[in-house]
């Protein structure tokens, strides 16, 4: 499989694993080498003191590059301190940025979203905004100079998969920077479907880590992405309303 | 004088620095990053910053997520 490049960074795994969800850190463990990914997202929370292990030591030994999100932020502003509390403690301007609407549908606010994103840019952010399935919005962020655009399938946690593939491939023609769909993906063939729509990564974390077995899923998921990638390459068969004979009729 | 570290009140020493707000909770530094009244304080200043009567210190870490 091709390289994934963000920013001019390469990376082998087109499955970026969130780290959310996983009911120890020893099952996560398993699942993240088991999804062969390269990159994965943390959220950024006050020090518990009586906390035991960290994600960031799974992370570290299993060489595996983070990604802190602004999941909680509901403000541009506090997307932006956020943004910059995880770069000063895990030393990366890298930043997926998540700023939610409401609690119940946890959708991205387009325009808190915008607006941190041109803030945290002009910061010296790398900046990988969570989105809705919005081209228009898409190609603004991007405008904007984000390093990639991740446009959801479905609600988050919802595993409903992709709602709307006639905007992510809408989203997909017109993007100059990798589009990474993120959220909604229930099962392995939601990850292939949105590799199949021209996505250049998929981000999930609760299909694997409330998957009964997450390890085995998240070997499904891995599957899954390449599966997606190479058909996308190979180019499908164009879709026929009569059939059409693969052996000959003479 | 009175602080609040991470939505706790704390009585602490007048002219308490952020490094010493930060041993109030855990001896981690790496990992670790400090807001005091939301603008984040550098690490390489934890130790000459001193803090405020009622400074409201945030301090983060990683945890799962995303």
């Amino acid at each position: 499989m091709d390289d994934l490049i963000i920013a001019g960074e390469k990376f082998a795994s087109r499955l970026i694993m969130g780290t959310g969800g996983a009911p120890s850190l020893e099952v996560l463990d398993r699942a993240l080498v088991a999804s062969a990914t390269e990159l994965t997202t943390v959220a950024m929370r006050r020090l518990d003191p009586g906390a035991r292990g960290s994600v960031l030591d799974v992370l570290k030994k299993r060489d595996i590059r983070v990604l802190p999100n602004t999941a909680g932020c509901f403000t541009a502003g506090e997307a932006v301190l956020t943004a910059r509390l995880a770069r000063e403690a895990l030393d990366t301007n890298w930043v997926k940025l998540e700023v939610i609407a409401d609690e119940r549908t946890l959708l991205p606010d387009p325009i808190e979203t915008f607006d941190a994103a041109e803030r945290l840019v002009a910061d010296g952010f790398v900046v990988l905004p969570y989105i809705g399935d919005d081209p228009a919005l898409a190609r603004r962020l991007e405008q904007a100079g984000c390093a990639a655009v991740m446009p959801l399938g479905a609600p988050i946690g919802s595993g409903l998969g992709i709602r709307n593939p006639h905007n992510i491939e809408l989203i997909v023609e017109a993007a100059g920077v990798p589009v990474i769909l993120d959220a909604g993906i229930g099962t392995a063939s939601d990850a292939a479907l949105a590799m199949e729509l021209g996505c250049d990564a998929v981000l999930l974390a609760t299909a694997v880590t409330r998957a009964r077995d997450p390890e085995l899923m998240a070997g499904a998921m891995r599957l899954a992405v390449e599966s997606g990638r190479m058909a996308r390459q190979a180019g499908r068969i164009p879709k026929r309303h009569h059939a059409l004979a693969s052996s000959p009729m003479d | 004088m009175k602080l609040t570290i991470n939505g706790a009140a704390h009585e602490v020493p007048e002219g308490i620095t952020v490094a010493q707000a930060v041993r109030e909770l855990t001896e981690q530094t790496t990992g670790v990053a400090v807001a005091v009244n939301d603008e984040v304080v550098r690490r390489g200043a934890w130790e000459s910053t001193a803090l405020d009567e009622g400074d409201r210190v945030e301090v983060l870490t990683a945890v799962q997520g995303g």
